[in-house]
């Protein structure tokens, strides 16, 4: 059975923020998933199960430099919310007391 | 006066380059029918406002000789798909706004035919859900019965054909996308195999489930959208080539495979299984072989898919991180920022989803969930390969049941899992699956679609199209 506080600890490692209010909701929702794909469990797994590519495998290109247009650089740079610039705006990371 | 609801592409390709209409008459024509309707049914959450610009291009090129199957033909595209400078939103408010910064490789190539595109429809928000009632922009209805859902999550775009606004659409399929709503809305819709369309350009769900594919209102006009828009692509490493899959030669007409074992179950509708067993006697009427087959692990299919795709849907809606694009809401400091954005931008279904993937990636439970679902999603991969040496194609309804009630089974998540019960299995194990209409089961004194899904061999699309057709009469 999972827990109200289980959820909290999920919320904070997948950086959202819950309301007080849902959060007996959702334990209660998830809980019902859990109980479901638990089934999984019962499946005979009679096989080596190492991961392994498959038909579909990695595609390698050369690491070389594209040169975007500055109309498409424009572009991509109007998308973030705050812009200075030619830079994305975020805010300030280091410490205050950081000279000190 | 254009005949929308008989008309097919290869039709409507005759009569503009006859002269019979031009691209911009036909374009009209689609207009007038979503003024009329899509205020109710809510198939498109934009129509674009250069359309009859678009089809002015189109009429160009049939006037100078270049133009080709799908010029001039009105298509309807999902909101998780980008064309370049025009909004994508995912139906979700964390990327209200947001515009597009370059072309999906499949809006690439459907320019390149000069298509004329109608609009961005709506389904739930980044795909997660069968109903789109999850879209933060309110529920699309279905044309056929609005007191119904038009299924999802790429409901917008099978209503908009369903309800003669686009002749053509694009969806997403991760679990019974596509597939779902084209049989809710009397519709062909096809899942193709795991790698033939490019992904370049599509908002990502569940990374090794998704697949873009097309909807159409005949298994023709389905075939000419599909292969327009597969083919490798150098942009998406997980594009397949012709020659992945070896196509097997059939010497004699395709033998059809039914997991009877599988169909017995209470959630399933009676009218369904009636018209089920009515569509297996047809096939044989039209000289099919019919044969039982077992599929030892397909129980499972739902739980794995519930281990893996949110799983994946954790790791690839990570990136809303409110710096680069889409929503941004002002929390404390930098850190609370992605909380407060997060918090505010995905909806319930999203939140849901992000933390069930959350839980069976952390460690102490990775290796009894998402190694696990791995595992048997190997076994049940087997399954189907096995069952497909003696058997062609393998038949199943589409859904459980036909479309249900708007609001019917928002407050219980499981029960609104189970629909993706006979259309999960085909994104898991990569296969094609495409879901043809079958006829109809009366409630209430309205007819609503029922759909049979046929599921191929990796690769075997043109096998699906050749049995749809015949079963169609097409």
């Amino acid at each position: 059975m999972i827990t109200v506080k289980e959820i909290e600890k999920l919320a904070n490692l997948a950086r959202i923020k819950l309301e007080e209010g849902e959060k007996d909701a959702l334990t209660k929702e998830i809980d019902s998933i859990l109980t479901y794909v638990d089934q999984i469990k019962k499946a005979t797994v009679d096989i080596d199960f190492t991961p392994t590519a498959g038909v579909v495998h990695n595609v390698f290109r050369e690491d070389f430099t594209v040169i975007t247009s500055s109309s498409d650089r424009e572009g991509i740079l109007n998308e973030a919310p705050d812009r200075e610039g030619d830079f994305i705006a975020v805010k300030k990371i280091i410490a205050q007391d950081f000279d000190e | 006066m254009i005949d929308l609801s008989t008309l097919t592409i290869k039709k409507a390709h005759d009569d503009m380059k006859s002269g019979k209409y031009s691209a911009v008459d036909l374009a009209n024509a689609y207009l007038s029918e979503i003024s009329k309707k899509n205020k109710e049914i809510n198939a498109y959450l934009e129509v674009f406002s250069d359309i009859i610009e678009q089809a002015k291009e189109a009429d160009k090129r049939f006037k100078d000789g270049t133009s080709t199957l799908l010029t001039g033909i009105p298509f309807a595209i999902k909101d998780n798909i980008l064309i370049k400078g025009r909004i994508a939103t995912s139906a979700s408010k964390i990327l209200e706004g947001y515009h597009a910064t370059y072309d999906a490789t499949v809006i690439e190539k459907l320019k390149k035919e000069g298509v004329v595109f109608m609009g961005r429809t709506n389904m739930d928000e980044f795909a997660m859900g069968g109903s789109t009632e999850n879209s933060a922009f309110g529920v699309t209805k279905n044309p056929l019965d609005i007191s119904r859902v038009a299924g999802g999550s790429s409901g917008g775009s099978a209503a908009a054909v369903a309800m003669s606004g686009s002749l053509g659409a694009l969806g997403s399929d991760t679990g019974g996308s596509i597939r779902q709503p084209a049989s809710f809305c009397g519709l062909v819709g096809l899942k193709p195999t795991y790698g033939r369309v490019s992904r370049y350009g599509v908002m990502a769900m569940g990374s090794s489930l998704d697949q873009i594919g097309p909807f159409g209102k005949t298994v023709t006009d389905t075939e000419i959208i599909y292969n327009t828009i597969k083919g490798k692509d150098v942009k998406d490493g997980t594009t397949i080539s012709d020659n992945t899959y070896t196509i097997k030669k059939l010497s004699k007409k395709p033998v059809i495979g039914v997991p009877r074992h599988f169909l017995g179950g209470d959630g399933i509708n009676k009218d369904v299984i009636d018209n089920f067993n009515l569509s297996l006697e047809k096939f044989k009427k039209i000289g099919y072989e019919v044969v039982d087959i077992t599929l030892p692990n397909i129980a499972y299919s739902l739980a794995i898919y519930y281990v893996i795709m949110p799983a994946e849907v954790s790791s690839n809606l990570a990136r809303f991180d409110s710096v680069r694009f889409g929503l941004h809401k002002d929390g404390k400091d930098g850190i609370d920022d992605y909380f407060v954005t997060r918090g505010a931008g995905f909806g319930k279904e999203a939140r849901r989803r992000i933390l069930l993937g959350t839980y069976v990636l952390s460690s102490g439970y990775y290796d009894a969930y998402y190694n696990r679902a791995n595992a048997v999603r190997r076994i049940l991969t087997q399954d189907f390969v096995k069952a497909f040496e003696k058997v062609d194609i393998i038949l199943t309804p589409t859904t459980p049941a036909p479309a249900f009630l708007i609001g019917e089974k928002t407050a219980d998540p499981v029960a609104m899992y189970l629909e993706d019960i006979f259309t999960v299995t085909a994104n898991l194990t990569g296969m094609p699956a495409m879901t043809i209409p079958s006829g109809f089961s009366e409630v209430g004194g309205k007819k609503l679609p029922l759909g049979l899904q046929m599921t191929g061999r990796h690769g075997e699309e043109d096998l699906l199209f050749r049995i749809g057709k015949e079963f169609l009469g097409e």
